[in-house]
């Protein structure tokens, strides 16, 4: 038990030491608190992984957290194949972005809390990931929250950093209060929140239904709709993803390891972890593989006219994410946690790529304004083409086995799966075309950049570039470990999809689809076609005919409006939610609650105390002859008193 | 033998004089005298009482007045002596650093 103890403990080590004597004794030196032990809980899961695969799993409870009558929590490690992978995919990135942040994160004022913050923040994905039970995951899931909140305002001195931070929290509050009501009915239900009792039992509570404000509802998809609110927003799907991008401001690195790799797939990874309760509710399936589906299309529309890069690639995150619930809504888990899990290593790289741009470039987002990059950054060239081939689903990179295999399973899965495969295969070409329109547009051409910029431009340091050539290795291979059978039929190798094989027992067995191979080979087909389609076109308005997208906006120009103001929904938001809110609080709270009740009674009482001493202190007017006055008239008076009293 | 209501009489007497003239003066050193002149008036009245009930306490508890009084006497005398040596005045109305 104590090794597995260390994967998480020694990151929150790391926070404490970096915390406590970073500022004053560590200073520029914090990377190698943080990274060492980072990397030492990346050495620890790749043991625990292989322990794993020879077949053993760990759930065990390490202590007793919480006991208050009948409810009882303990802090415990559950480690099965779920949690290895999320391991492996939480420390690789994680150390990976750890190493690449000494070189990026250089001379900057805050280095040390940076790294603390990302000491906790990997200690808090772990916690998450490894948790046995509700509340834990809870815990994790709110601490991941607040560490992203941390780095999203890291350079909090800049107010669009600074808000980008509060709107992350605020908007992940209203997805995080349907998570914990969906805890808190867990618990109602089942009596316990440990996963293994509760998955145990959900069976027989199928078709049980409740009575909430005079509507049956079924119990099940109550529950299962209520967790899957915490995952809408963590995961930024429709319609809680406006946090996001936003959340662009924080650090390059942190956006690569928080808004792409870990932190967001979160969501994902909580409803493959709850699978048992899902599949018992069709409905919840399907919302689901609905939002799930919306969210990739939605979000691959937005990300075809952006300009900032970095934007352009969160909204890719959040299409990437739509994915990987649309697989886990088709029943496909093994399907969305391999996507989860390639799109890690070439989202990550593609943000580490971005930021080595922004490196050269003095901090400048606007692709607009970049141009032929290639010829002075090699290796952030290179890289980031094999992200962007991995992302677009070209046969041999981890992404178009993920993808391929999703499309898969969604075209398989029903009426309802086609025509989410329908959408699934418009965004693959979608994702493509935008992928590629940044590296054409940044990368190829002739530089647009102001003349100092170009002077500036230089590859980054080597502790940047060889985090970005492991990640590229990651985004070719990672996917070969989850080849689809009937591909590796052909090419020969056997049981060829040992990821999905590895994960089966979590998932309660593997669910072959259905389906012909003439039409599994026409979904992979049309997957890659879709890729090769959007890159071609891409290619064709980039490269050859460059006034063409322009013409294009202008006889679209209401349609380009709308995707280029991202559907006005943050308008709506601030229309139907801010505002509304800022009113309340100002003209009710301020003025009245606050303004005329609590200030009243606050200034009130000592106001009406002040009145009563002002007419007091006329008495005392230090003319001794008064006070000799009052006495005498006072004797006289009880003496009359008494006289009379008789 | 001069009745009890002479001594009365006096003892109201003085105690009216006494206080005319505490309230109506200014002067502390005359107001202080005011003062001792109604304690005696009180005097007064308690040993006539004692005197006519045949009873000693009446007495006793004018030595005690008396001793307080010379202990006040004292006191008080004090007191005025520090006043007049910081305001250099005896006048009461000058004496007001205490008004609220």
């Amino acid at each position: 038990m104590d090794k597995y103890l260390l994967i998480p403990f020694l990151p929150l080590l790391a926070f404490f030491v970096n915390i406590i004597f970073g500022r004053g004794i560590i200073k520029d030196k914090a990377h190698w608190v943080s990274t060492l032990a980072v990397i030492s809980s990346w050495v620890i899961s790749i043991i625990t992984l292989s322990e794993v695969i020879s077949g053993e799993v760990i759930n065990r409870d390490l202590y007793t957290w919480i006991i208050s009558g009948n409810f009882r929590v303990s802090v415990g490690f559950l480690i099965d194949q779920l949690t290895a992978v999320m391991l492996i995919v939480v420390t690789t990135v994680s150390s990976i972005v750890h190493i690449y942040s000494i070189g990026y994160m250089h001379g900057d004022k805050g280095y040390y809390r940076f790294f603390s913050y990302l000491s906790l923040f990997t200690f808090s994905m772990l916690m998450l990931v490894m948790a046995n039970n509700f509340l834990q995951l809870y815990f994790g899931w709110e601490a991941v929250g607040l560490c992203s909140y941390l780095l999203i305002g890291f350079w909090y001195e800049k107010k669009s950093a600074s808000d980008a931070g509060k709107k992350a929290f605020i908007v992940n509050r209203f997805g995080d209060f349907g998570f914990g009501l969906g805890v808190i009915m867990v618990f109602l239900t089942f009596g316990t929140l440990h996963y293994a009792p509760v998955f145990g039992s959900v069976q027989g509570i199928a078709g049980r239904t409740v009575y909430i404000l005079g509507y049956e509802l079924d119990l099940i998809t109550l529950i299962a709709l209520l967790l899957f609110c915490g995952a809408v927003g963590k995961s930024a799907q429709i319609p809680l993803h406006v946090w996001l991008p936003d959340a662009m401001e924080g650090p390059t690195p942190v956006s690569a390891l928080i808004h792409a790799a870990t932190m967001v797939t979160a969501g994902v990874f909580m409803v493959a972890r709850c699978n048992p309760i899902f599949n018992l509710s069709g409905i919840a399936m399907d919302v689901v593989a609905i939002t799930g589906a919306i969210t990739a299309l939605f979000a691959a529309t937005i990300a075809l006219v952006q300009r900032d890069i970095k934007r352009i690639i969160a909204y890719s995150t959040v299409s990437q994410l739509g994915y990987m619930f649309l697989a886990c809504g088709v029943g496909a888990y093994s399907a969305g946690i391999f996507h989860l899990y390639t799109h890690a290593f070439f989202k990550a790289l593609l943000f580490l790529g971005a930021g080595s741009v922004m490196h050269a470039m003095a901090g400048e987002l606007d692709i607009k304004k970049m141009g032929g990059l290639k010829r002075y950054m090699p290796v952030t060239y290179w890289t980031f083409l094999l992200a962007s081939l991995s992302i677009s689903g070209i046969p041999g990179f981890a992404g178009f086995f993920s993808k391929d295999e999703i499309l898969w399973r969604a075209y398989s899965s029903g009426n309802l799966g086609q025509i989410l495969f329908i959408i699934g295969v418009i965004t693959a070409l979608l994702t493509a075309f935008y992928s590629f329109r940044i590296i054409y547009v940044a990368f190829h051409g002739s530089f647009r950049g102001t003349h100092e910029q170009e002077h500036h431009l230089h590859e980054s340091p080597k502790v940047m570039t060889i985090p970005l050539a492991i990640l590229a290795i990651g985004a070719i291979a990672s996917g070969w470990v989850g080849i689809p059978s009937l591909l590796g039929e052909t090419i020969g190798i056997e049981h060829s999809d040992r990821f999905g094989e590895f994960l089966a027992p979590v998932f309660g067995g593997r669910h072959l689809p259905e389906g012909s191979h003439s039409e599994e080979w026409l979904v992979m087909a049309l997957s890659i076609s879709a890729g090769l389609l959007g890159i071609i076109v891409s290619a064709i308005m980039y490269l050859r005919k460059t006034d063409l997208p322009e013409r294009i906006g202008k006889s679209f120009s209401y349609i380009y409006k709308i995707l280029w103001n991202k559907y006005y929904v943050d308008e709506l938001y601030d229309l139907i939610i801010v505002r509304p809110t800022l009113w309340i609080a100002n003209s009710v709270i301020v003025n009245v609650t606050d303004g005329r009740i609590i200030e009243g009674i606050v200034n009130g009482i000592p106001a009406a105390i002040g009145r009563l001493s002002h007419g007091l202190r006329r008495f005392q007017t230090g003319l001794v002859h008064q006070y000799g006055a009052v006495m005498a008239i006072g004797a006289f008076l009880i003496i009359v008193l008494a006289l009379l009293w008789r | 033998m001069i009745p009890l209501n002479w001594y009365l009489w006096l003892s109201g007497a003085l105690f009216v004089i006494g206080m005319a003239g505490f309230l109506m003066r200014r002067n502390i050193i005359i107001m202080f005298i005011s003062i001792e002149l109604m304690l005696n008036a009180v005097n007064i009245s308690l040993v006539s009482f004692s005197h006519f009930l045949k009873d000693m306490a009446g007495q006793v508890l004018t030595l005690f007045i008396i001793a307080v009084a010379a202990a006040e006497a004292a006191i008080g005398l004090g007191i005025i002596i520090a006043l007049f040596r910081n305001k250099a005045t005896v006048h009461v109305d000058e004496m007001n650093e205490m008004k609220g």
